[in-house]
This record gives C-alpha cells, sequence and structure tokens, in this order.
C-alpha cells in the first residue's frame, strides 16, 4: 500500500502546492523582511496549482490507498479555493501594505489553508476529514488575528479559536462514535453499512455531532454567533476568504459525507438540514437589515446565503449538489469582490467601514462603484448576474425533494435581502457625499476585482458551462 | 472486554469539557476545558479500537493529539498577543465586538 | 497473562522498599545536631523574596510554544520505529520525508529568531 507514482501525477494540484507553500516558507525564512517576494512565491504556487486543475476535472480517482480522492468533484472543489485564493493574495497585499503589517508569513498561511481545503474535498476517509478541517482552520485561527498589534483583530482571533477548537471536540466525537459503530474510518465502507447504521441510535448522535461541527464551520444559525464578530474584527481580505473558501470547503465536505456517503435523502437528518437551512435564512437576513457596518452586513449576509445553499444539501439529490456547486463558484467570486472592495475603502484602525462612509462613491470612483453594484447585484440574486441561478438551482433542488416551504421561505427572505444590498447601491448613486480614497488604487487590486465580475457576468449568462460539468460527476 | 465503561467515562468527560467552556470566564480554563474533550474522545477512540481489534483508532489519536497540540500552540500565543494588548485573559473583557 | 508482570512488580516493590528503608535508616542512625542555620529555609542559599505566584517573561511561552509543536511529533516516531522492519524502505522515505517538513518549520524559527533568549 506505499505511494506510487500515479498518486503523485493523479494530485499534481494539491501536490505542487504543498511543495509551492514549502518554497514560500523557505523563501520567507531565508530573507528576512523582504515579504514581496513570499507574495510573487505564493501568487505562482497558487497559479500553477490553478492550471493543473484544469486537467483535472476528469472521473474521480482514489489515491495514497484510498485516502483522497482526486479529479472530477475534488477537482471542481479545488477550482473554487484556489480562485479564492489566487483572489484574495492580489488583493491583500495593497491592503497589508496600507495596514503597516505586510508580512510573508500571511502568504505562507494563506497557502496552508488552501491545501486544508483541498484535503477536505477530496476526502475518502474520517481522518483525512479531521486533517483537513484543522490545517485549514489553525491557518485560519492566525490570519485572524494577523494583525496583532490591533485588539479587534485579536478578539476576533481569540473567539474564532475558543469557538472553532470547541466545534473541533464535537467534529471528532463524531467521528469516534460513528468509528465506534461502523468499525472503519474509510467513507467507502461506511457508505455500504449506512442502510443497517441508519437506524443505530449511537451512529445517529454521531451523525448528528457532525452536524454540529459543520455548521459550526458553515456559519449556519444556530452556532453562527461566532461569524459576525470574526468578520468584522479579522483583516478585511481575510475575511472574505474565510467567507468565500472556508466555508465552500466545509460545504464541499458536508456535501460529501452527508448526501454522496449517507444518502440523508428523506431521513430526520434531511429534516433537522433543512430547519437550520430555515433558521439561517430567517436570521441572517433580518439581522442584517439593522447593520450600519458593511462588514458585518456581509457577515450576516454570508449566513443568510450558508441557508440558501443548505437547503440544497437538505434536498439531496442531483439537482441540489450540482446547484450547490455552482453557487458556491458564484458566490466566491461575489463575495472576495465585495470584501475586497471593503478592504480598499478602509483606512487604518478601522475607519470608513460604515454604510455612510459609501455616500456618493460614483461620483469620484466609477469605476469601484459599478463593481460594487455588480457584486450586490448578484448577492441579491437579480438575474443577469451569476447569483441568481445559485439560487434557482438550490430551490429548484428543494422544491423536487417536497421541500417547497424551505424554497418559499428562501424566496420571500430574498426579497428582504434586496432592501439592505440595493441601500448600498442607492447611497452610492443617488447621495450627495464625499466618499473618496485618499490613496491610488494599486493595479493588482483592480486586476482581482475585475476577474471576480467578469467572472461573476460569464457565470450569469452562461450558467450551463458550469452545470453540465458538475452534472458529470454525478454519472455513477 | 466491557466497552460501556469507557464510553460513559469518555462521555463523562465530555460533557465535563462542554459545560467548563460555557461556563468559564478565562480564556486559559476554556481552553484547558476543550482540551479535556478532545482527550475524552481520545479515550473512546481506544476503547472502540481494542473493542473492535482494529487499529485505526490508535492511529487516529495519534493525529488527534497532534492536532491538540498544534491548537495549544496556536492558543497560547493568541492568548499571549491579547494579553500584550489589554492586559486580560477575561472573556468577559473581550467586548470591543459584541458577541 | 499476569504472571509475566510479576518481576515488574517485584521491581517496583524493591525500589520502594530500598528508597524508603535508607532514608529511615539515615533518620534513626544518624546524628541529630540543629542549630540555626541548618533550620533556615536554605542552609546555603537566598531567602525566597517574593511570592513565586508573578508574571513570567513572555519568552518562557515562546519556549513552551515550540517545546510543545516539536515534541508531539515523537509519537509517529515511536510506531515507526516500533515496525521499523515491516515498515521498510517506504516507511523510511515517508519518516524521512516528515522529518524534512519538522526541519523546515525549525529552519523557519530559527532564522526568525525565536530561539534567542534576548
Amino acid at each position: 500500500m506505499g505511494i506510487t507514482f500515479s498518486d503523485i501525477t493523479s494530485s499534481a494540484p494539491l501536490v505542487s502546492l504543498v511543495l509551492f507553500s514549502f518554497l514560500t516558507l523557505i523563501v520567507e525564512s531565508w530573507g528576512k523582511d523582504k515579504p514581496v517576494l513570499s507574495y510573487w512565491v505564493s501568487l505562482l504556487g497558487v497559479g500553477v496549482s490553478l492550471a493543473l486543475s484544469f486537467g483535472h476535472l476528469g472521473a474521480g480517482i482514489p489515491v495514497f490507498g484510498g485516502m483522497l480522492l482526486q479529479g472530477g468533484f475534488a477537482g471542481y472543489c479545488n477550482l473554487i479555493f484556489l480562485s479564492s485564493a489566487f483572489l484574495t493574495i492580489l488583493l491583500s497585499r495593497g491592503y497589508l501594505e496600507r495596514m503597516e503589517c505586510h508580512r510573508g508569513e500571511f502568504y505562507i498561511l494563506i497557502l496552508f489553508s488552501t491545501v486544508g481545503m483541498m484535503l477536505m474535498a477530496g476526502a475518502l476517509n474520517l481522518i483525512t476529514v479531521f486533517l483537513g478541517i484543522e490545517l485549514m482552520s489553525v491557518s485560519l485561527y492566525v490570519l485572524a488575528g494577523f494583525m496583532r498589534k490591533k485588539v479587534r483583530s485579536n478578539e476576533s482571533a481569540l473567539k474564532y479559536f475558543l469557538l472553532g477548537a470547541f466545534a473541533t471536540g464535537f467534529l471528532l466525537y463524531g467521528i469516534a462514535l460513528i468509528y465506534g459503530t461502523s468499525g472503519t474510518t474509510d467513507l467507502v465502507a461506511i457508505s455500504k453499512l449506512f442502510p443497517q447504521l441508519s437506524h443505530n441510535p449511537i451512529f445517529l448522535v454521531g451523525c448528528g455531532l457532525l452536524v454540529v461541527a459543520f455548521s459550526f464551520k458553515i456559519a449556519a444559525v444556530p452556532f453562527h454567533m461566532w461569524a459576525p464578530d470574526v468578520y468584522e474584527g479579522a483583516p478585511t481580505t481575510v475575511s472574505g476568504f474565510m467567507s468565500t473558501g472556508a466555508k465552500a470547503a466545509a460545504f464541499a465536505t458536508f456535501l460529501l459525507v452527508f448526501v454522496r456517503v449517507f444518502d440523508i435523502a428523506g431521513t430526520s437528518l434531511s429534516q433537522v438540514i433543512a430547519v437550520i437551512a430555515a433558521a439561517s435564512m430567517i436570521v441572517g437576513n433580518v439581522t442584517a437589515v439593522a447593520q450600519t457596518n458593511v462588514k458585518r452586513m456581509l457577515a450576516y449576509s454570508s449566513i443568510a446565503h450558508a441557508g440558501y445553499m443548505l437547503s440544497g444539501i437538505a434536498a439531496a439529490n442531483v439537482e441540489g449538489e450540482t446547484g450547490i456547486l455552482f453557487y458556491l463558484l458564484a458566490y466566491t467570486f461575489v463575495n472576495v469582490g465585495a470584501f475586497g472592495i471593503v478592504s480598499i475603502m478602509e483606512r487604518q484602525d478601522d475607519k470608513k467601514l460604515n454604510f455612510e462612509d459609501y455616500e456618493g462613491l460614483s461620483a469620484r470612483r466609477p469605476a469601484l462603484a459599478v463593481l460594487m453594484t455588480i457584486f450586490m447585484f448578484s448577492l441579491a440574486g437579480i438575474p443577469p448576474f451569476a447569483g441568481f441561478f445559485g439560487k434557482y438551482y438550490v430551490f429548484l433542488a428543494a422544491v423536487k425533494a417536497n421541500l417547497t416551504w424551505l424554497a418559499i421561505l428562501g424566496v420571500l427572505t430574498s426579497l428582504i435581502s434586496v432592501y439592505y444590498y440595493l441601500r448600498l447601491v442607492v447611497l452610492m448613486y443617488f447621495r450627495e457625499g464625499d466618499a473618496d480614497l485618499d490613496h491610488s488604487v494599486p493595479r493588482r487590486s483592480m486586476i482581482a476585482l475585475a476577474i471576480a465580475a467578469i467572472s461573476i457576468v460569464v457565470l450569469g449568462l452562461y450558467p450551463s458551462l458550469i452545470v453540465d460539468l458538475t452534472r458529470s460527476f454525478f454519472k455513477i | 472486554m466491557e466497552l460501556q465503561p469507557y464510553l460513559l467515562l469518555s462521555a463523562i468527560t465530555f460533557v465535563i469539557g462542554v459545560v467548563g467552556v460555557l461556563s468559564r470566564r478565562n480564556a486559559i480554563i476554556v481552553f484547558m476545558s476543550i482540551e479535556l474533550m478532545l482527550n475524552s474522545v481520545n479515550l473512546s477512540l481506544v476503547a472502540f479500537s481494542a473493542f473492535l481489534g482494529d487499529v485505526t483508532g490508535q492511529m487516529l489519536v495519534f493525529f488527534a493529539m497532534t492536532v491538540a497540540a498544534a491548537e495549544a500552540a496556536i492558543g497560547l500565543a493568541i492568548i499571549i498577543s491579547m494579553f500584550r494588548n489589554k492586559q486580560t485573559v477575561n472573556i468577559d473583557d473581550i467586548n470591543i465586538l459584541k458577541w | 497473562m499476569l504472571e509475566s508482570y510479576v518481576p515488574i512488580f517485584v521491581m517496583i516493590a524493591g525500589g520502594v522498599i530500598f528508597g524508603v528503608v535508607m532514608v529511615k535508616l539515615n533518620e534513626w542512625f544518624g546524628p541529630h545536631r540543629p542549630n540555626d542555620e541548618k533550620l533556615s529555609t536554605y542552609e546555603s542559599g537566598m531567602e525566597p523574596i517574593r511570592s513565586a505566584r508573578e508574571r513570567f517573561s513572555v519568552k518562557f511561552y515562546m519556549v513552551a510554544m515550540l517545546f510543545i509543536l516539536f515534541d508531539i511529533e515523537v509519537v509517529f516516531l515511536y510506531p515507526w520505529a516500533v515496525s521499523f522492519k515491516q515498515l521498510g524502505l517506504g516507511g523510511f522515505v515517508t519518516m524521512a520525508v516528515f522529518i524534512f517538513v519538522l526541519f523546515l518549520g525549525y529552519f523557519y524559527v530559527w532564522r526568525k529568531g525565536a530561539l534567542e533568549w534576548d
């Protein structure tokens, strides 16, 4: 059961990213205080891995003795994580330089957490799930507290760490109970045993603990309390990364374990997940209306979006899976972009983060205003943009799985969300104000925002590109 | 081999850990409670492993221990940087961001 | 099953008895001539000043953190050492990679100056 050469080639995106993260670490240790070098090496590493991922979208192959699945589903998820990491790295450099904490460790940690995400999406064994989640989370705890001179950043890191470690306890206990009742941690073997295990109360308790742990990682109600505080206190581009890459990875594992391994369609677990989804939509959207800080608003909006996507998991059918996969890709571009613009607007000491600081932005910075409008329209789910199709697919899946009430609730709460997304657009275009920047926007940040915006428009115009691809993962 | 006593002990210590996290106010003690949770799970993993005659559980315990150590290091670092800025490790004083 | 542990119990009992007997023999037969100097807390040391319950320099925490990280990796070395022959070359290469990764971390810590006390 040793490692063969074909294991390495089939998992080329993962292996290359691991090697590049080591290289960044060496570069950072060698040349003291030269973060720009780490920036370039990490950008190159993510780029290489991204390029390799496009060649790994075919059939999934189990590698490393059945611990990992590479290609197919995992390959597609890798695209999401790597795009998120790529755009975050591009956007972060200017931001960190302005905030006077530009250090090379930032890029190393982004790479490590991306490796963790890739392990999660490709996991074929509960041990890999555990290690992937931990590698991702431990790097993110540090990233949340990256501005170590700032009390808010410290607080954010401490809260994220304590609650994250708490969730780890539940995850591990869930894994232990599932292992104890099924006698294996191999997901393929568990999926074969699932029909007889699904009546075992201890096994169901284990599944319930896993639902708690995953709901925590995707910030679904009632395990969402950390999200607004952490997103508000963390460096803004890190919040963007956490709300896209980390969330996408948690959803990928959620899908993998609960839909593909435990076929939960029509079971009580599906009902539980539907209730969590409904609660997230309601709490996220209603609380977001009351926010005055844009970062906090985006945090509550990300809770609401977790609710929409969870309705696809509750449905547990092919439409739900493809819908979530499309949604995750669209949401990644939208939210990295939105947090990116917030990071450009932000000043030292958390200034210029409120809604009124965007008044009249279109007069002086028309490009930023247009981009922000695209992101807000897409978040609200207005038709020409990708966000609309994401919602359309997951709600359609819910209707097909006899969860019509969930779909109706989703549409109603989306209507609430239109209010707070469009409020920002109205402030930028129709209100007199002196919103402006006191610095020029670096070209690399504009490139990142443009990539995000173009991807949203393209995905909105040709959603079938992605949907046909993702549907091919489920032909068994 | 009796499995029940081990699982019961593990469940009890896990619950003690959970209650500790929810009720204590000192960040270090909260973190110690989390470690108690992780270690109680390790006990059930080892018990299952011995009961099933399968080493996977023990292997998972090694990984869990390593992860717990990494978390301990990160946690200490975060708590220290917090303490340097605020001179406290009490969770109730950590309130610039509302919970 | 339990019989095979008998030598260990004998060993432990022997150790405990030997230690206790030696200390007690000394107490019973040794000369006792106490004076002020001998009865002070440290016969040839300093009087303790201030409470021991005070803040430690942050440097100690740094060392503690690094110690935890590099110490725990030994849990992977023991199983490998026990089954070294069965695992053969594949196991050796895998562990070499593992130790190389640890070394990268060590290299980083060293270059960043975390190992220097001042």
